[in-house]
């Protein structure tokens, strides 16, 4: 596209750049967020993978090779959590943006739009990962200890489940008229797709209890970002679930880019909401 | 000479509900146009078409020569938007911010360095670089605005009732400002305001009313001998 040839190479690096640092900027600016985004996963890993570990046990569940314990278990489902929250964040900050004009001034770029919000997602995805080695290492010292290359293998997982789950809130973004609309994403996204997932429980284990949510489980893309980066932390790959998160960030992606554009998505088309 | 700003026929509706109707309008280079109308005149619509956040199927609009449909990126990228709402990060500081905006264009860190201690000098926010956006007056808020539009040297500026909610100091300011940078850096400004004061009678006037344009030329001539404000409620049919 003759717009395309407008901007140098080094032009697109320069505003990719520029969105990554304010979104790091932002994100240092702001260390409650940070705290917050770690206090949640460690709570659940000292005090509710403590009370778990007794009444639930694990048999042997791939991808690990003996018997583990609960917080061994738990701990790939709380680094996706992290991912899966950071994503919402990064959906609300999107619509707190577009009520104050701040949106407007990243849409009106004369960048395409893809490669904005692309470079917002990438850019969200950068500090969840940030988010995420930060939980391992405090991990490691709660005997959460995967083998040392696992640390480096599951980095590309974390990048894919990052991008899937921030694709995600970027959609839901375009679709949410109201900040104050955002609780009913709470209840209606976050709280079903990570209770009806393995990040808690294997899914053979809710089998157990009723099959069809364990059906339900078996299709929650959460549940394959999850298991991509279990297996990805223990040095393998679930190539089914690496497929099934390549598939929802295509797709929750493109339907982001839909929403966003102006003579497609329904949002630009919302009267005083641009 | 191709215009800063051209528009032809445009129409939009939300639904069955049109907002503009018709609507055609010409900034010259370096020139001043206010566009003058009452809340729901459909101002903010026709910036929303203007920069692309709402596409524009009938009509065309051209920047500096550029179809908006045609090479939107070659249009936008002389545009320079002031938005109604805050459009600046709060948390960040004034140089942060307009570090983001120029990245937003393509301008490199060592260039926008420069660029950013312009634009300060030029709004005359040279020693509130550092602040946070937070912790500016409304007047100051308003005039970093104005330095984030010029980051990218734009032709064209469009301020969308760039002075709404600031006192009367801060809003002559600003207007003196945007006056300012039309005459030292030939930059051409649509004003969009339903402020009378901020007229002047050597004004490029456009009154939009309901969506469709009641009247254009030249501020002095719409006035008349009963004064602009009798004009406009007369054009428009409110009761004075």
């Amino acid at each position: 596209m003759s717009g395309d040839r407008a901007f140098p190479a080094a032009a697109w690096a320069t505003a990719f750049l520029g969105i990554a640092r304010r979104e790091t900027l932002r994100f240092v600016n702001q260390r409650g967020r940070f705290l917050a985004a770690l206090v949640r996963p460690l709570v659940w890993l000292f005090i509710f993978a403590a009370g778990f570990r007794a009444v639930l046990g694990l048999s042997i569940t791939p991808p690990y090779q003996t018997y583990v314990l609960y917080e061994v278990y738990v701990t790939p489902g709380l680094c996706a959590m992290i991912q899966l929250f950071n994503g919402m964040q990064s959906s609300l900050s999107m619509v707190y943006d577009r009520d104050t004009g701040a949106m407007r001034t990243l849409l009106v770029s004369p960048f395409p739009r893809w490669f904005l919000l692309a470079s917002k997602l990438v850019a969200g995805v950068l500090v969840s990962i940030i988010q995420v080695y930060t939980f391992l290492a405090i991990a490691w010292f709660w005997d959460v200890q995967p083998p040392p290359w696992g640390y480096l293998a599951v980095l590309p997982a974390l990048i894919l489940s990052g991008l899937m789950l921030g694709a995600m809130g970027l959609f839901l973004s375009s679709t949410i008229r109201q900040l104050e609309n955002f609780a009913g994403v709470m209840n209606f996204v976050i709280f079903p797709m990570f209770f009806a997932s393995s990040a808690l429980y294997p899914l053979w284990r809710m089998g157990e209890s009723s099959t069809l949510l364990h059906d339900i489980s078996a299709v929650n893309p959460f549940t394959h970002a999850v298991e991509l980066i279990r297996f990805a932390l223990y040095l393998q790959v679930n190539w089914l679930s690496l497929a099934v998160v390549l598939g929802f960030l295509a797709g929750f992606f493109a339907g982001a880019v839909f929403m966003y554009d102006p003579s497609k998505g329904l949002w630009a088309r919302r009267k005083g909401k641009a | 000479m191709t215009a800063a700003l051209d528009i032809d026929r445009v129409s939009h509706s939300f639904g069955s509900v049109a907002a503009l109707t018709d609507v055609s309008l010409h900034v010259p280079r370096g020139g001043f146009t206010a566009l003058l109308g009452v809340n729901g005149a459909g101002k903010t619509t026709l910036f929303s078409l203007i920069t692309r956040l709402y596409d524009n199927t009938s009509g065309t609009i051209r920047v500096a020569g550029h179809d908006l449909r045609r090479a939107p990126r070659q249009a936008l990228a002389r545009l320079g938007i002031v938005f109604q709402s805050r459009a600046l990060d709060a948390d960040l500081s004034v140089r942060q911010n307009l570090a983001y905006h120029a990245a937003l264009h393509g301008i490199g860190r060592a260039e926008a360095r420069v660029r950013i201690a312009e634009v300060l000098d030029q709004a005359g926010l040279t020693d509130k670089g550092g602040d946070r956006v937070s912790a500016l007056s409304g007047g100051q808020t308003r005039r970093a605005e104005i330095a984030r539009a010029l980051i990218h040297r734009p032709d064209i500026l469009l301020l969308d009732e760039a002075t709404v909610g600031l006192d009367v100091k801060s809003r002559a300011e600003v207007l003196a400002l945007t006056r300012r940078l039309i005459a030292e850096q030939g930059v051409s400004a649509l004003w969009a305001t339903h402020i009378m004061d901020e007229i002047q009678p050597d004004d490029d006037l456009v009154i939009l009313h309901q969506g469709q344009i009641l009247r254009r030329g030249r501020a002095s001539n719409i006035a008349g001998r009963q004064g602009l404000t009798q004009a406009f409620l007369s054009l428009t049919g409110t009761p004075a």
